[in-house]
Protein backbone atom coordinates (compact mmCIF):
# COMPACT_ATOMS: atom_id res chain seq x y z
CA UNK A 1 0.00 0.00 0.00
CA UNK A 2 3.00 2.41 1.15
CA UNK A 3 4.80 1.31 -2.29
CA UNK A 4 1.70 2.16 -4.59
CA UNK A 5 0.65 5.72 -2.88
CA UNK A 6 4.80 6.64 -3.17
CA UNK A 7 4.90 5.72 -6.71
CA UNK A 8 1.93 7.43 -7.59
CA UNK A 9 2.78 10.26 -5.92
CA UNK A 10 6.51 10.01 -7.44
CA UNK A 11 4.81 9.92 -11.11
CA UNK A 12 2.36 12.74 -9.72
CA UNK A 13 5.64 14.99 -8.92
CA UNK A 14 7.01 14.70 -12.07
CA UNK A 15 4.50 15.06 -14.67
CA UNK A 16 2.97 18.21 -12.71
CA UNK A 17 6.51 19.64 -12.35
CA UNK A 18 6.80 19.18 -16.20
CA UNK A 19 3.91 20.74 -16.39
CA UNK A 20 4.61 24.14 -14.92
CA UNK A 21 7.14 24.65 -17.91
CA UNK A 22 4.21 23.64 -20.17
CA UNK A 23 0.79 24.84 -19.35
CA UNK A 24 -0.42 28.57 -21.21
CA UNK A 25 -1.30 30.21 -18.09
CA UNK A 26 1.16 31.07 -15.53
CA UNK A 27 -1.31 31.23 -12.66
CA UNK A 28 -2.06 27.36 -13.72
CA UNK A 29 2.12 27.25 -13.55
CA UNK A 30 1.80 27.99 -10.38
CA UNK A 31 -0.57 25.70 -9.08
CA UNK A 32 1.07 22.67 -10.96
CA UNK A 33 3.83 23.89 -8.65
CA UNK A 34 1.70 23.66 -5.89
CA UNK A 35 0.99 20.52 -6.94
CA UNK A 36 4.02 18.77 -7.25
CA UNK A 37 5.22 20.49 -3.70
CA UNK A 38 1.97 18.53 -2.40
CA UNK A 39 3.00 15.29 -4.03
CA UNK A 40 6.51 15.78 -2.39
CA UNK A 41 4.69 16.73 1.30
CA UNK A 42 3.03 13.46 0.99
CA UNK A 43 5.78 11.13 0.48
CA UNK A 44 7.93 12.86 3.02
CA UNK A 45 5.06 11.54 5.52
CA UNK A 46 5.68 8.51 4.32
CA UNK A 47 8.99 8.50 4.84
CA UNK A 48 8.38 8.86 8.83
CA UNK A 49 9.29 13.17 8.36
CA UNK A 50 5.35 13.71 8.91
CA UNK A 51 5.73 17.26 10.72
CA UNK A 52 8.58 18.38 8.15
CA UNK A 53 5.67 17.32 4.99
CA UNK A 54 3.38 19.48 6.66
CA UNK A 55 5.56 22.05 7.04
CA UNK A 56 6.27 21.91 3.93
CA UNK A 57 2.72 22.10 2.40
CA UNK A 58 1.72 24.72 4.52
CA UNK A 59 4.40 26.95 3.71
CA UNK A 60 4.16 26.49 -0.16
CA UNK A 61 0.10 26.92 0.42
CA UNK A 62 0.58 30.12 1.22
CA UNK A 63 3.89 30.90 -1.22
CA UNK A 64 2.11 29.76 -4.25
CA UNK A 65 -1.03 32.05 -3.38
CA UNK A 66 1.74 34.66 -3.29
CA UNK A 67 2.92 33.60 -6.40
CA UNK A 68 -0.32 33.71 -8.21
CA UNK A 69 -0.90 37.31 -7.65
CA UNK A 70 2.50 37.84 -8.95
CA UNK A 71 1.92 35.89 -12.13
CA UNK A 72 -1.32 38.29 -12.56
CA UNK A 73 0.50 40.79 -11.61
CA UNK A 74 3.31 40.88 -14.51
CA UNK A 75 2.39 37.84 -17.27
CA UNK A 76 1.08 39.25 -20.37
CA UNK A 77 -1.26 36.50 -21.03
CA UNK A 78 -3.73 36.21 -18.14
CA UNK A 79 -6.56 34.12 -19.24
CA UNK A 80 -3.87 31.68 -20.95
CA UNK A 81 -6.24 31.21 -23.78
CA UNK A 82 -3.69 31.42 -26.12
CA UNK A 83 -0.68 28.98 -26.49
CA UNK A 84 2.10 30.53 -24.54
CA UNK A 85 5.61 29.61 -25.00
CA UNK A 86 8.24 32.01 -23.57
CA UNK A 87 11.45 30.29 -23.28
CA UNK A 88 15.45 30.87 -24.84
CA UNK A 89 18.05 28.92 -25.40
CA UNK A 90 15.86 26.07 -25.19
CA UNK A 91 18.20 23.04 -26.83
CA UNK A 92 21.02 24.38 -24.20
CA UNK A 93 18.71 24.03 -21.33
CA UNK A 94 17.00 20.50 -22.20
CA UNK A 95 20.31 19.66 -22.50
CA UNK A 96 21.75 21.16 -19.20
CA UNK A 97 18.38 19.62 -17.23
CA UNK A 98 19.29 16.24 -18.69
CA UNK A 99 22.42 16.19 -17.30
CA UNK A 100 21.61 17.39 -14.05
CA UNK A 101 19.07 14.47 -13.77
CA UNK A 102 21.68 11.82 -15.23
CA UNK A 103 24.50 13.46 -13.28
CA UNK A 104 22.44 13.07 -9.63
CA UNK A 105 20.89 9.82 -10.69
CA UNK A 106 23.76 8.27 -11.51
CA UNK A 107 25.06 9.11 -7.86
CA UNK A 108 21.68 7.58 -6.44
CA UNK A 109 21.71 4.87 -8.37
CA UNK A 110 25.68 3.55 -8.39
CA UNK A 111 26.41 5.76 -4.87
CA UNK A 112 27.09 3.59 -1.58
CA UNK A 113 25.52 5.04 0.82
CA UNK A 114 24.98 2.82 4.87
CA UNK A 115 21.93 1.41 4.99
CA UNK A 116 20.44 2.34 8.76
CA UNK A 117 16.56 3.32 7.92
CA UNK A 118 15.04 5.25 10.68
CA UNK A 119 12.47 3.29 12.64
CA UNK A 120 9.14 4.40 10.22
CA UNK A 121 7.18 1.46 10.44
CA UNK A 122 4.13 2.90 12.62
CA UNK A 123 2.79 6.30 13.22
CA UNK A 124 3.87 5.57 16.43
CA UNK A 125 7.60 5.68 15.88
CA UNK A 126 7.11 9.10 13.22
CA UNK A 127 6.09 10.62 15.99
CA UNK A 128 9.14 10.15 18.11
CA UNK A 129 10.76 11.53 15.13
CA UNK A 130 8.65 14.49 15.08
CA UNK A 131 9.25 14.79 18.88
CA UNK A 132 13.13 14.05 18.28
CA UNK A 133 13.34 16.94 15.97
CA UNK A 134 11.45 19.10 18.62
CA UNK A 135 14.52 18.22 20.96
CA UNK A 136 17.26 18.91 18.32
CA UNK A 137 15.54 22.22 17.32
CA UNK A 138 15.11 23.55 20.87
CA UNK A 139 18.52 21.59 22.22
CA UNK A 140 21.83 21.32 20.58
CA UNK A 141 20.87 22.87 16.95
CA UNK A 142 19.26 25.71 18.89
CA UNK A 143 21.99 28.01 17.44
CA UNK A 144 21.39 26.72 13.99
CA UNK A 145 17.56 26.86 14.25
CA UNK A 146 17.85 30.60 16.15
CA UNK A 147 20.22 31.57 12.93
CA UNK A 148 17.79 30.68 10.18
CA UNK A 149 15.19 32.72 12.51
CA UNK A 150 17.66 35.77 12.21
CA UNK A 151 18.43 35.11 8.79
CA UNK A 152 14.20 35.45 7.78
CA UNK A 153 14.29 38.75 9.25
CA UNK A 154 17.05 40.03 7.70
CA UNK A 155 15.46 39.18 4.27
CA UNK A 156 12.26 40.60 5.56
CA UNK A 157 14.41 44.00 6.08
CA UNK A 158 16.21 43.54 2.74
CA UNK A 159 13.25 42.54 0.71
CA UNK A 160 11.54 45.19 1.95
CA UNK A 161 14.14 47.76 1.52
CA UNK A 162 14.64 46.65 -2.24
CA UNK A 163 11.17 46.65 -3.23
CA UNK A 164 10.40 50.26 -1.82
CA UNK A 165 9.67 52.52 -3.92
CA UNK A 166 11.27 55.27 -1.98
CA UNK A 167 14.75 55.05 -0.04
CA UNK A 168 15.94 56.73 2.47
CA UNK A 169 16.88 60.13 0.58
CA UNK A 170 15.00 60.01 -2.12
CA UNK A 171 13.24 57.65 -4.86
CA UNK A 172 14.95 54.13 -4.53
CA UNK A 173 15.55 54.29 -8.55
CA UNK A 174 17.32 57.54 -8.42
CA UNK A 175 20.12 56.64 -6.25
CA UNK A 176 19.97 57.12 -2.61
CA UNK A 177 22.57 59.81 -2.22
CA UNK A 178 23.13 61.02 1.15
CA UNK A 179 22.89 64.78 1.32
CA UNK A 180 25.55 66.85 2.73
CA UNK A 181 26.06 67.70 5.95
CA UNK A 182 24.65 71.37 6.91
CA UNK A 183 27.62 73.19 6.73
CA UNK A 184 25.92 76.90 7.20
CA UNK A 185 28.30 78.85 4.78
CA UNK A 186 28.54 76.45 1.81
CA UNK A 187 24.92 76.40 1.30
CA UNK A 188 23.23 79.40 3.47
CA UNK A 189 24.60 82.25 2.32
CA UNK A 190 22.08 84.46 4.49
CA UNK A 191 22.40 84.13 8.51
CA UNK A 192 18.77 83.86 9.49
CA UNK A 193 18.73 80.90 6.94
CA UNK A 194 20.80 78.72 9.28
CA UNK A 195 18.73 78.84 12.79
CA UNK A 196 15.90 78.45 11.05
CA UNK A 197 16.60 75.25 9.06
CA UNK A 198 17.99 73.77 12.94
CA UNK A 199 14.44 74.95 13.62
CA UNK A 200 12.69 73.49 11.39
CA UNK A 201 14.69 69.91 11.96
CA UNK A 202 14.08 70.01 15.71
CA UNK A 203 10.86 71.14 15.56
CA UNK A 204 8.85 69.14 12.78
CA UNK A 205 11.18 66.54 11.27
CA UNK A 206 8.28 65.09 9.27
CA UNK A 207 7.32 67.84 7.40
CA UNK A 208 11.11 68.81 6.75
CA UNK A 209 11.73 65.46 5.89
CA UNK A 210 8.47 64.75 3.46
CA UNK A 211 9.87 67.64 1.59
CA UNK A 212 13.25 66.71 1.81
CA UNK A 213 12.92 62.87 0.41
CA UNK A 214 11.62 64.65 -2.95
CA UNK A 215 13.81 66.91 -3.46
CA UNK A 216 17.02 66.00 -2.59
CA UNK A 217 18.25 63.09 -4.56
CA UNK A 218 18.47 65.43 -7.82
CA UNK A 219 20.15 68.13 -5.56
CA UNK A 220 21.73 66.92 -2.65
CA UNK A 221 24.06 70.09 -1.99
CA UNK A 222 21.15 72.29 -1.64
CA UNK A 223 19.70 71.44 1.42
CA UNK A 224 19.36 74.62 3.09
CA UNK A 225 17.38 76.15 0.27
CA UNK A 226 15.66 72.76 -1.38
CA UNK A 227 13.39 72.95 1.67
CA UNK A 228 12.16 76.14 1.89
CA UNK A 229 10.96 78.78 -1.59
CA UNK A 230 12.56 81.95 -1.42
CA UNK A 231 9.53 83.24 -1.33
CA UNK A 232 8.59 81.86 2.18
CA UNK A 233 11.73 81.99 3.24
CA UNK A 234 10.54 85.15 5.06
CA UNK A 235 7.14 83.81 6.75
CA UNK A 236 8.95 80.59 7.89
CA UNK A 237 11.44 81.50 10.07
CA UNK A 238 9.03 83.94 11.82
CA UNK A 239 6.56 81.42 12.94
CA UNK A 240 8.95 78.73 14.09
CA UNK A 241 10.88 81.93 16.03
CA UNK A 242 7.50 82.01 17.37
CA UNK A 243 7.57 78.60 18.92
CA UNK A 244 11.04 78.55 19.95
CA UNK A 245 11.49 81.50 21.48
CA UNK A 246 13.31 81.11 24.69
CA UNK A 247 15.62 79.21 23.00
CA UNK A 248 16.64 81.32 19.45
CA UNK A 249 19.92 82.86 19.69
CA UNK A 250 20.64 85.81 20.82
CA UNK B 1 10.12 2.91 -1.50
CA UNK B 2 13.98 2.41 -1.77
CA UNK B 3 16.78 4.68 -1.31
CA UNK B 4 17.76 4.81 -5.14
CA UNK B 5 14.09 5.43 -6.30
CA UNK B 6 14.08 8.33 -4.02
CA UNK B 7 17.39 9.86 -5.26
CA UNK B 8 16.26 9.50 -9.07
CA UNK B 9 12.81 11.29 -7.69
CA UNK B 10 15.25 14.01 -6.32
CA UNK B 11 16.98 14.24 -9.61
CA UNK B 12 14.03 14.51 -11.77
CA UNK B 13 12.67 17.01 -9.71
CA UNK B 14 16.24 18.89 -9.82
CA UNK B 15 16.76 18.27 -13.45
CA UNK B 16 12.98 19.39 -14.40
CA UNK B 17 14.23 22.74 -12.24
CA UNK B 18 17.00 23.16 -13.97
CA UNK B 19 15.82 23.25 -17.14
CA UNK B 20 12.75 25.83 -16.13
CA UNK B 21 14.92 27.92 -14.24
CA UNK B 22 17.70 28.01 -17.37
CA UNK B 23 15.13 28.24 -20.43
CA UNK B 24 12.50 30.52 -18.91
CA UNK B 25 11.96 34.02 -20.01
CA UNK B 26 9.92 35.47 -17.12
CA UNK B 27 11.74 36.02 -13.94
CA UNK B 28 8.57 34.45 -11.99
CA UNK B 29 9.15 31.13 -13.95
CA UNK B 30 12.65 31.19 -13.37
CA UNK B 31 12.16 31.59 -9.87
CA UNK B 32 9.50 28.49 -10.43
CA UNK B 33 12.57 26.22 -11.47
CA UNK B 34 14.34 27.40 -8.68
CA UNK B 35 11.57 26.29 -6.37
CA UNK B 36 11.90 23.03 -7.97
CA UNK B 37 15.02 22.46 -7.59
CA UNK B 38 15.02 23.39 -3.75
CA UNK B 39 12.46 20.64 -3.71
CA UNK B 40 14.25 18.07 -5.26
CA UNK B 41 16.93 19.03 -2.77
CA UNK B 42 14.46 19.09 0.31
CA UNK B 43 13.51 15.29 -0.73
CA UNK B 44 16.53 14.01 -1.36
CA UNK B 45 17.75 14.98 2.31
CA UNK B 46 14.95 13.45 4.11
CA UNK B 47 15.58 10.61 1.89
CA UNK B 48 18.67 10.43 2.91
CA UNK B 49 18.01 10.84 6.36
CA UNK B 50 15.01 8.53 6.88
CA UNK B 51 17.11 5.72 5.07
CA UNK B 52 20.75 5.85 5.51
CA UNK B 53 21.35 8.35 8.32
CA UNK B 54 19.51 6.21 10.95
CA UNK B 55 16.62 8.96 11.76
CA UNK B 56 19.14 11.54 13.44
CA UNK B 57 17.45 14.49 14.11
CA UNK B 58 19.92 16.17 12.61
CA UNK B 59 19.21 14.87 8.87
CA UNK B 60 15.50 16.52 9.41
CA UNK B 61 16.99 19.56 10.93
CA UNK B 62 18.73 19.82 7.66
CA UNK B 63 15.23 20.06 5.63
CA UNK B 64 14.46 22.90 8.05
CA UNK B 65 17.75 24.90 6.64
CA UNK B 66 16.61 23.71 2.94
CA UNK B 67 12.85 24.92 4.12
CA UNK B 68 14.77 28.65 5.00
CA UNK B 69 16.70 28.67 1.99
CA UNK B 70 13.20 28.21 -0.12
CA UNK B 71 11.70 30.92 1.78
CA UNK B 72 14.74 33.39 1.56
CA UNK B 73 14.69 32.41 -2.13
CA UNK B 74 11.00 33.40 -2.64
CA UNK B 75 11.52 36.69 -0.53
CA UNK B 76 14.20 38.56 -2.32
CA UNK B 77 13.31 37.33 -5.42
CA UNK B 78 10.09 38.82 -5.29
CA UNK B 79 11.99 41.73 -4.29
CA UNK B 80 13.95 42.11 -7.23
CA UNK B 81 11.29 41.54 -9.71
CA UNK B 82 9.46 44.25 -8.16
CA UNK B 83 12.42 46.69 -7.92
CA UNK B 84 13.27 45.93 -11.70
CA UNK B 85 9.86 45.79 -12.90
CA UNK B 86 9.57 49.28 -11.70
CA UNK B 87 13.27 50.63 -12.81
CA UNK B 88 13.49 49.05 -16.06
CA UNK B 89 9.86 48.24 -17.42
CA UNK B 90 11.58 44.87 -17.32
CA UNK B 91 9.53 41.47 -17.05
CA UNK B 92 11.88 39.26 -19.07
CA UNK B 93 15.41 38.36 -18.80
CA UNK B 94 16.01 39.49 -22.27
CA UNK B 95 15.08 43.09 -21.50
CA UNK B 96 18.30 42.67 -19.04
CA UNK B 97 21.01 42.85 -21.32
CA UNK B 98 23.23 45.83 -19.15
CA UNK B 99 24.25 45.15 -15.70
CA UNK B 100 24.06 48.79 -15.35
CA UNK B 101 22.05 50.18 -12.04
Amino acid sequence: MRNVVFWAMAAAAVVTAWRIFRADSMVRAAYWLMASFVAVGVILVLLGAEFLGLVLLLMMAGEMTIMAVFMVMFMMNPAGLNPMTMVHQHRTAIAAGAAAFLGLAAVGLFGHFPAAPAVTASSAAAAGATEQLGGELLGDSMLVFETAGVTLLATMVGAIAIASRRGRYGDADEGSEEPAVETAPAAAPAAPAAPHTAAADVLAPDEHAGHDMGDHAGAPAGMAHAVSPPAGNGAAPDSHRDHTGPEAPT
Amino acid sequence: MTLAALLVLGAALFGIGVYGALSQQSFVMVMMGLELMLNGAILAGVALWARAAGGTPKGQLLAVVLMTVMAVEAAVGFALVINIYRIRKADITEKLKALRG
